[in-house]
């Protein structure tokens, strides 16, 4: 008997350690090749090219940036965008997503049927397709000359879209974003003394007030409110402008997300118990308060997870933006390989990157729920 | 106290009930069906003069395209061929429509359940790929050679789709049973790959497979490029079926298992008789909606260098000759995966019910 185990346990035992000579195996074997064409192709190894600069641009980023910037700085600019256009898409999409979704649950049929229309048409066509058109529609638009001119503050061109922003510097904006943490843990800390409502127009007044001390206070002298732009000869000056390629990822990225979303958030309404609703009104509660403390609460719950996954899905969708030349992180990795040749590095630090941009959404998300969780039986 | 007498609650039924229901129940309902109703007329009177009253359908009167107010289909009668063949030899074309009919029969009849055993799905499988696969390439019974460069438009989609799934397939069961292995080892290891895969983006995927495993391999094991792709595909796809499989195969109760070990039954049978088929009927409906994403997926092959429809389709706004007619162009290609994505996930609705009925 002793001894059918001990052949057993062998028997497992010499199972995986033949697994994994064979894995470690095959890399080391994969590691010699590699080595071995590398060198005879006369490629350099190693991550010092980090530090050299890089000679080229990109079309667009969110941090400053010019051909004289290093390898690192040109990967952070890259992680930026993608970042910059994968949290606002998840927040536009989740939006809209949520209206399709109360338009699909209504009882109203030609809000329905358009809900409707709207998933079948944007979930069943790829997303790359999708933002190739929007790319193709804003950049067969007008030159700015001739722009789309919505009240002579913004314009819809060639360019992109051109806005009227608050002339604020970049101080303004960290000090803003402070303002608003400790707004917010201020109002945390008084939640008990005011009801839901008094809070939220608390908080807004609040802000409000924040800004317009920053806007009087923290502009130049002679730096108008706010800067609205102009046409000056072939361009714009002033006001911002969303490039073409941003605007065409995001608006194919947030109408193909939503349309996922929506669904989510449909079988979430959808999978509250009519009993619970009931139970609810029963006791008294107002239609919105049914809403607010039931129905929202328990759909948010149950569409979490599947949410969630969807999230990790859009950030990593965020890639299709180089058919249209987005310099998100991985066009700026492929640039960088044509450039440097550090191929292997390169894509190291690319897995590397979208690994911890899915780790840490997904670590949110999961902090989220766990909040969320019903405490007690479950 | 007396009770005030109260009219009789309105109607419940007939259409004046329903459309009270449906359209008019408050007054902002009422507005807002108003609102949508007019919305739902506007898109689909611009639809039909646009696209249809005022079109220009045919290459003669190309002249008048892009001045009038209608659509020009006629970049489609023209350019046709290219979209959905690529760059595969003229002459040859009723070969690619051949193979693709074969594996798209194959499609529909993995779709009727007397197919639906471990055996006759893969028998079926094999078949109808390789026949794809035979005629698009030739070389044989004086059918004339085509190598996989010049595959391309709606066909090589349709090669790189089936591929992924006939690869992905078996791989993806494979993974669903070692990350369940009882051997923690392998368990872990599996577990691993599935992770890493799962949380990259497929282009960087298949860009490692395209650019970055030619200089890891030694030269006689690197094949072609398409084939690199592919399996990179297929991992990838196999990485997501495998957790949907994993996921079936954790809702069989264990009794089922329990029962055929006493029975002593052996493993190789468990697997097969037992445990795949009620893994997949149990996730028939996600694993529908992977394929649905998948062929979804396949359009992003176009960014590493291959002619599939979509870069085909767009090869055509590209070339300046019909530059304006982007909007036919792509309209006319959301309409081709429209057609199969929309036919896979309304098959796939059907069977969530009928499984759901208890006729399954």
């Amino acid at each position: 008997m002793s001894a059918l185990l001990r052949s057993r346990a062998f028997k497992r035992g010499a199972i995986q350690i033949g697994f994994l000579v064979l894995l470690v195996g095959l890399i080391i074997a994969a590691a010699v090749v590699g080595r071995t064409n590398i060198l005879s192709q006369g490629m350099a190894t190693g991550f010092g090219f980090l530090e050299q600069t890089t000679g080229w641009t990109l079309s667009f980023s969110v941090i400053e940036i010019g051909p004289r910037s290093t390898y690192t700085r040109m990967l952070l600019a890259g992680i930026l965008n993608t970042l910059a256009v994968g949290l606002l898409t998840l927040v536009l999409a989740s939006l809209l997503g949520l209206i399709i979704a109360l338009m699909r649950v209504s009882t109203n049929t030609p809000m329905k049927i358009v809900g409707g229309t709207y998933i079948e048409l944007f979930r069943n066509v790829p997303v790359i397709l999708q933002v190739l058109f929007w790319y193709a529609l804003l950049t067969h638009t007008p030159s700015p000359r001739n722009a789309i001119n919505f009240g002579d503050i913004a314009f819809f061109s060639n360019r992109g879209l051109t806005l009227p922003v608050p002339a604020l510097s970049g101080w303004d904006v960290i000090l803003l974003a402070l303002g608003v943490v400790a707004l917010s843990v201020a109002f945390r800390k008084l939640a008990y003394r005011f009801d839901f409502r008094q809070r939220v127009f608390g908080c807004i007044a609040a802000f409000v007030a924040l800004f317009s001390i920053l806007i009087l206070t923290g502009r130049a002298p002679d730096m108008p409110l706010i800067s609205v732009p102009e046409l000056k000869g072939l361009r714009f000056v002033g006001g911002f402008t969303l490039k073409p390629e941003f605007t065409a990822l995001l608006i194919g990225l947030v109408l193909f997300g939503a349309s996922y979303i929506g669904e989510i958030i449909r079988g979430g309404l959808l999978s509250v118990d009519k009993g619970k609703l009931e139970a609810g009104a029963a006791l008294g509660l107002s239609h919105s308060q049914v809403n607010r403390f039931i129905r929202i609460p328990l759909a948010f719950r149950a569409m979490l997870p599947a949410l969630s996954n969807q999230y990790v899905w859009l950030m990593k969708g965020t890639t299709v933006g180089i058919v249209i030349g987005y310099p998100d992180y991985f066009a700026v990795v492929s640039t960088s390989i044509n450039q440097s040749g550090q191929t292997l590095e390169l894509l190291a630090l690319l897995m590397i990157g979208f690994v911890i941009i899915n780790y840490s959404l997904g670590f949110a998300m999961n902090v989220l729920n766990e909040r969320l969780k019903l405490k007690g039986r479950n | 106290m007396a009770i005030e007498a109260s009219l009789p609650p309105a109607a419940q039924t007939g259409i004046a009930a329903w459309l009270r229901k449906h359209f008019f129940s408050t007054w902002y309902d009422a507005i807002l069906s108003l609102v949508f109703l007019a919305l739902i007329f506007w898109v689909v009177s611009g639809i039909w003069s646009w696209g249809l009253r005022d079109a220009i359908w045919s290459v003669e009167d190309r002249e008048a395209c892009g001045h009038g107010a209608g659509a020009c289909w006629a970049v489609i009668q023209d350019r046709h061929r290219l979209i959905l063949f690529g760059l595969y030899p003229y002459e040859e074309h009723w070969r690619s429509t051949l193979a693709c009919l074969a594996v798209i029969m194959t499609m529909i009849l993995s779709c009727v359940p007397l197919f639906w055993t471990v055996w006759r799905l893969p028998i079926l499988w094999i078949v109808g790929f390789g026949t794809f696969v035979l005629l698009m390439r030739g070389g044989f019974a004086g059918l004339p050679l085509v190598t996989t460069e010049q595959w391309g438009g709606l066909s090589l989609t349709i090669f790189i789709f089936s591929a992924v799934f006939v690869l992905g397939m078996p791989l993806a069961v494979t993974l669903a049973f070692a990350r369940r292995s009882s051997l923690p080892v392998i368990a872990k290891a599996t577990g691993i790959f599935i992770d890493v895969f799962r949380s990259l983006p497929l282009l960087t995927i298949l860009f490692a497979a395209a650019v970055v495993v030619p200089l890891v391999l030694p030269d006689w094991l690197q094949g072609d490029k398409l084939g690199r792709v592919i399996i990179g595909f297929a991992l990838f796809f196999a990485a997501y079926q495998a957790e949907i499989i994993r996921a079936g195969l954790q809702s069989i109760p264990d009794g089922q298992v329990e029962a055929a070990v006493s029975l002593n039954m052996p493993f190789w049978s468990q697997v097969v008789d037992i445990q795949l088929p009620q893994a997949f009927r149990n996730t028939l409906p996600s694993t529908i909606n992977q394929a649905v994403i998948t062929f979804k997926e396949t359009s992003i092959v176009t960014i590493i260098g291959f002619f599939e429809v979509m870069a085909s389709g767009n090869a055509v706004v590209g070339t300046g000759e019909w530059g304006q007619q982007y909007v036919e162009v792509y309209l006319f290609l959301a309409f081709i995966y429209f057609i199969f994505v929309f036919g896979l996930s309304r098959y796939g609705a059907w069977l969530e019910t009928r499984m759901r009925l208890g006729h399954g």
